[in-house]
């Protein structure tokens, strides 16, 4: 979305051009979009815009509201649980996309060559992209079960150690990050590919005529045709993965785990509001989150978006 | 040119990638088809059991299935129908039509996709508890029933789909306004429409922090909800746990199964074009 939204279309400025009609004239399509902006107002701009006063505010859902000030953002910085829950979010943010999506523009590649059964890889490499969060988490929790899950019947097998995979805060980590890497390979993988068959076929033969190898191509040609469509996954990646919730709520539960390791910053929202309800607090962590969402992309953006040429 | 070896190794590699991908959907009918006790023990068993009747049983025992899976229904389909109706009509008001404002309406509308869904939970709870809508589920489809994203993407959609001369016919036939959206823009519009449907209905089959904070009565969930909670209280049995999970996800693969060349197609048009 980020992406296409900075490739505008033809019809730029053309509002207010030609005959002069009163704006009431317009009405049938004023009352088109009202739908979206009426429910954005009231669900949408309205809740923001309550969430940032309320920041500045003590409040328990019940009671008068009290302006406190930085207070609310004071105690955050002194909240040791506020910074582990940041910190787990990012560590599970890296642990699970950067695997994802060099294991996706891997399979993506192979696909792309790869002309026979195309449909039916892409089928299965989708499919768990549509399964749902708790479903999942629910299956991910199981085989990683510390007594008999199946990861520990295979090591066991194999003759090496088993683990407390959910009872330790590594194990919890990489559990979690197994099951983001299982549901959100293949979604990227069929992104890659439609970005692979997107490269004009003139640019590989007249590196074949140069003599270039599979490797060189790819390096050369393959990875910067693609950056446009990288930095859209990244992107997406970061905003999905920066909010991560279900997965270590279903896992391990709200208060996540051993170490408060499964513990991430929506989790910690979620917590303070809806358990604490302590409001203004929550609404703290609230903007921070969405800080660090604007933060990380804004690094990722420089990172992949690589020199200006269009 | 690949030689023969190298292709060999290639769907090799291909074919255990999505052995690995459709493993979980394998193991998790094993054990819903065995007991607990079956599964966890060493080595455990890797075929299909009897103890499906049994796990299916103590399932709906449990919670309330089927009334979840009706409300989670409910929700997706209401939803959809009308997310499909008000994002279509106001895809196609800014793809074909011009008046004064809508560049700033358009960017308003992009703007939105960046916030973040906590930054309005709380007061948008306040709101539910405001309009006595809390524990209802009109609290889970009517703030959702018309979308940015949706809006976007079936503008893209008509801007290149259907020409400006179709629309300026269809108004000198005397189709109004309404008429040339009918008749002109939905019939047009099918295949973006079965995508953005699917992507509905399975964005709110699966949803869950937002059920799990507004639907605050335990014997009126949604799926999603009732399945954690099964999670939560027996999350021992994990073939009966298993069989739910598996028993929630079967619309959506009947769903996904049915569409799938559409939604993959839609899916990376997204991204890809613009």
């Amino acid at each position: 979305m980020t992406l296409t939204a900075t490739a505008p279309r033809s019809d730029v400025g053309t509002t207010g051009s030609g005959r002069k009609r009163p704006v009431r004239s317009y009405w049938r399509f004023y009352l088109a979009l009202s739908p979206f902006y009426i429910l954005f107002v009231v669900f949408g701009l309205y809740p923001v815009a309550s969430t940032i006063l309320l920041a500045f505010q003590k409040w328990d859902g019940l009671g008068a509201r009290q302006m406190v000030g930085l207070q609310n953002f004071k105690f955050l910085i002194e909240d040791n649980t506020f910074w582990l829950s940041l910190w787990n979010t990012l560590v599970l943010f890296v642990m699970s996309t950067a695997p994802t999506l060099c294991l996706a523009l891997l399979l993506a590649v192979m696909l792309h060559s790869a002309v026979r059964f195309s449909s039916v890889y892409r089928f299965a490499y989708f499919v768990p992209n549509i399964t749902s969060l708790v479903a999942a988490a629910i299956f991910f929790g199981a085989i990683f079960s510390t007594n008999f899950g199946l990861i520990n019947a295979g090591l066991r097998s194999l003759g090496l150690p088993t683990e407390d995979w959910l009872g330790q805060p590594w194990g919890i980590k990489i559990a979690i990050s197994t099951m983001i890497v299982w549901q959100w390979t293949g979604y990227n993988t069929i992104i890659y590919l439609a970005g692979l068959q997107a490269i004009p076929t003139e640019q590989y033969e007249a590196a074949k005529v140069d003599g270039a190898g599979p490797v060189r191509t790819f390096f050369s040609i393959t990875l910067p045709q693609l950056r446009p469509v990288v930095l859209f996954t990244v992107i997406m990646s970061t905003i999905g993965g920066l909010q991560t919730f279900t997965e270590p709520q279903v896992m391990v539960g709200t208060s996540g785990g051993a170490g408060q390791s499964g513990l991430t910053a929506v989790m910690y929202f979620y917590t303070q509001a809806f358990v604490a309800n302590d409001y203004g607090y929550a609404a703290a962590v609230a903007l921070s989150i969405f800080m660090l969402v604007l933060l990380v992309t804004a690094i990722n953006w420089r990172l992949f978006r690589g020199r200006s040429e269009s | 040119m690949i030689r023969r070896r190298g292709r060999i190794l290639l769907h090799v590699g291909l074919a255990v990638t999505a052995l690995i991908s459709l493993f979980p959907f394998y193991w998790s009918l094993v054990m819903a088809t065995n007991t607990t006790a079956d599964i966890y023990r060493f080595p455990p068993k890797f075929t299909f059991g009897s103890q499906l009747d049994d796990n299916i049983h103590h399932v709906l025992t449990n919670i309330a299935f089927f009334q979840s899976m009706g409300n989670s229904a409910i929700v997706a389909v209401s939803g959809t129908v009308l997310v499909l109706f008000f994002d279509s009509l106001a895809a196609f008001t800014f793809a074909k039509f011009r008046f004064p404002g809508r560049n700033a309406l358009f960017v308003i509308l992009l703007a939105t996709m960046l916030l973040p869904a906590q930054l309005a939970t709380i007061p948008q709870f306040q709101t539910m508890v405001a309009l006595g809508w809390v524990g209802s589920l009109k609290a889970l489809i009517i703030p959702g029933a018309a979308n940015a994203f949706g809006i976007f993407w079936m503008r893209q959609y008509f801007q290149r789909s259907i020409h400006d001369e179709l629309v300026e016919a269809a108004t000198l036939d005397g189709c109004g306004f309404m008429g040339t959206y009918w008749h002109v823009a939905l019939p047009s519009a099918r295949p973006a429409l079965a995508f953005l449907g699917i992507f509905t209905f399975v964005a709110s089959w699966n949803d869950y922090l937002w059920p799990l904070i507004v639907l605050t009565n335990p014997d009126h969930l949604t799926l999603q909800v009732a399945l954690s909670q099964l999670n939560r209280s027996h999350g021992v049995d994990y073939s009966m746990v298993m069989t739910g999970a598996l028993l929630a996800m079967i619309p959506l693969i009947i769903v996904f199964a049915l569409f799938a060349r559409q939604f993959i197609k839609g899916a990376t048009e997204g991204a890809i074009r613009g």
